[in-house]
């Protein structure tokens, strides 16, 4: 299968939002290149905007610009927007509940050789915590497009988490995606398996190995992290009494604190975690990086054998 | 500046301390000394300089007001309320559940609140995105960003400064309203800004000063920086904290105000007097 990163699909979807939005502006913090808003810049250079290596300023201009009525997606790593720049993203975008898009490219630990400073873990967490605020995770090229385009629909703060490394080119480029909505990418009737970014394929993979031995896991591919497509899970979980949710971020906060508190309330089953257990990251190589953290699919495995054991019937 | 259109400016001054003091004491709680310090400058924005319809809030050609400095809002809000945007009865619900004037401003079109404001050091850097969108969209609007002094230790004010020379935002104005305390004592002490002026010059700023009280003479530091082409506009006004009300000038009540019902007579009736004064001024 081809590969891509999430991150590229910034190359291809902001010229097409340009096109479909005189409104749309670009704003990012010198990181063009990396973030490839270097193909809208070139393409569109007075819609686009570098405010220089100044996160915090870049969310502040792109809420004046949105108060003025125009649409701006404002990108950068997103250690540096969600972290740096949190408290512009609260009182100058959340609270006014602004049409101001944040893109965040380099999440997670697949960052690699930067390390820790790099490599962000918490910023679901963070964003998940801001009323009027909508997080999405998505897992291939195709879905991170399609949300990117698809959101100048929306005019609502919006949080979309890219990532570094190459992953599979997963869906079509007809499939669409939508806040609150999420994919059942494999059926089954043991055990709900919810994924987001990198590790959908992880999941994947993990639901190959458990189909060797009988067990039929259900992958869904969650990539609205808020609003969370609670309807979906539950009735996915209804039918298999156990979960396990697997996301390249914190144990805290994250897309598994999103689904444990939908179930909490809703039809609690045994359920676990294939996440950061609340370290920070480290320089090595990605792939690496994946193993030493526990991130892979013989984690999913693991966690799938022990809720599906004790699982609600 | 004709000497008539002063004398009114000061009478509304007057009316507008009158009604934040009584919205404090109403709210028992909010920051008197900082927006007394500010009234004759957003007085003379809402009443002389700035280009708006109160009838039609959301006019996209209109200039815009960013009140950086949030806990001064008490101000703003009287100012708005004079000028039309909502009843004047709504001034005494400030800070209360459920009240559409928050303790810090929420951004609300309809009452004419362009930003929303509360969290210091972002007015600024939010003003520079609205210059820059306002050039393209309405090149006549300008953007007036009132800063405290003390807010100037935020780092991101700084990181605006920078975007809006670069950029050479010239439809955007910085008024620092230089009171020259902050919650802690003297901005000096605390973490000197001075020299200011020379600061906001080596930013790339058209930068003058002004007394902040005196009108013909804030009148002629906007026309000055008018004139200035091609650059972003700050205008230092020196001003007095607790500015009208001798009790808050000398520092005997504190930054963040609870009144007392002896403190509230008091200084009404130094502001009634004062009106009482214009009322021979404006004879004579």
């Amino acid at each position: 299968m081809e590969r891509k990163s999430t991150r590229e699909a910034l190359k291809d979807a902001l010229p097409e939002l340009a096109g479909l939005d005189e409104g749309v502006v670009v704003i990012d913090a010198d990181v063009a290149s990396s973030t490839y808003t270097k193909t809208f810049a070139e393409e569109f250079p007075d819609r686009y905007y570098n405010v220089g290596i100044a996160e915090q300023n870049m969310v502040e201009v792109a809420s004046g610009m949105a108060l003025a009525g125009m649409k701006p997606y404002a990108v950068a790593f997103s250690s540096f927007l969600a972290g740096r720049a949190y408290d512009q993203i609260r009182c100058c975008v959340a609270m006014p509940d602004l049409n101001v898009k944040l893109i965040a490219t380099h999440a997670g630990i697949t960052v690699g050789e930067d390390g820790g400073t790099h490599q962000m873990l918490e910023d679901l967490a963070l964003m998940r915590a801001l009323p009027n605020m909508t997080v999405m995770v998505p897992a291939d090229y195709w879905s991170a497009r399609d949300l990117i385009v698809s959101s100048f629909k929306y005019d609502k703060p919006l949080y979309i988490r890219l990532g570094r490394m190459d992953v599979p080119l997963f869906y079509s480029p007809k499939e669409e995606f939508k806040p609150g909505g999420g994919k059942i990418v494999r059926e089954g009737r043991d055990v709900t398996v919810i994924a987001c970014g990198i590790m959908l394929f992880e999941a994947l993979k993990a639901a190959e190995i458990l189909a060797r031995q009988g067990i039929e896991a259900e992958v869904i591919d969650c990539y609205s992290v808020k609003p969370l497509p609670e309807d979906l899970i539950q009735s996915s979980v209804r039918r298999t009494g156990c979960c396990v949710v697997a996301e390249e971020h914190n144990q805290v906060g994250g897309l598994y604190g999103a689904v444990a508190e939908s179930l909490g309330i809703n039809y609690p089953v045994p359920l676990r975690f294939v996440a950061i257990r609340d370290r920070f990251g480290e320089s090595g190589a990605p792939a690496e990086l994946q193993e030493y953290y526990s991130l892979t699919h013989r984690e999913i495995v693991g966690a799938v054998a022990q809720v599906w054991a004790t699982r609600r019937r | 500046m004709e000497r008539e259109q002063e004398l009114k400016l000061r009478r509304i001054a007057l009316d507008i301390r009158k009604d934040v003091l009584r919205m404090i004491s109403m709210a028992d709680s909010g920051h008197l000394g900082s927006a007394f310090s500010c009234v004759d400058i957003l007085v003379y924005l809402y009443f002389y300089l700035m280009n708006i319809n109160p009838d039609e809030p959301g006019w996209r050609e209109r200039d815009r007001f960013v009140l950086s400095k949030g806990h001064a809002c008490p101000s703003l809000y009287a100012v708005l309320a004079r000028r039309g945007y909502f009843e004047r009865q709504e001034l005494w619900n400030y800070r209360r559940l459920g009240s559409l004037l928050q303790g810090h401003p929420a951004y609300m079109t309809a009452l004419g609140i362009d930003a929303p404001s509360g969290s210091l050091g972002m007015g600024i850097g939010i003003s520079c995105g609205m210059a820059l969108a306002l050039r393209k969209t309405s090149p006549q609007s300008r953007i007036y960003c009132l800063v405290g002094d003390g807010e100037l230790q935020e780092g991101s004010c700084w990181e605006a400064l920078m975007t809006a020379s670069h950029w050479n935002l010239d439809n955007l104005y910085v008024i620092v309203d230089r009171n020259g305390l902050q919650m802690e004592g003297r901005t000096e002490e605390i973490k000197a800004l001075e020299p200011l002026i020379e600061k906001f010059q080596a930013f790339g700023f058209f930068s003058s000063e002004t007394c902040g009280h005196d009108y013909p003479s804030i009148d002629r530091a906007f026309a000055e920086a008018s004139d200035s082409r091609g650059m972003p506009k700050a205008i230092i006004a020196r001003t007095k904290w607790g500015r009208g009300v001798t009790l808050a000038e000398r520092g005997d009540i504190p930054v963040k105000a609870s009144l007392t019902r002896n403190d509230v007579t008091l200084l009404l009736d130094e502001l009634n007097k004062e009106l009482v004064s214009l009322d021979g001024e404006e004879r004579s």
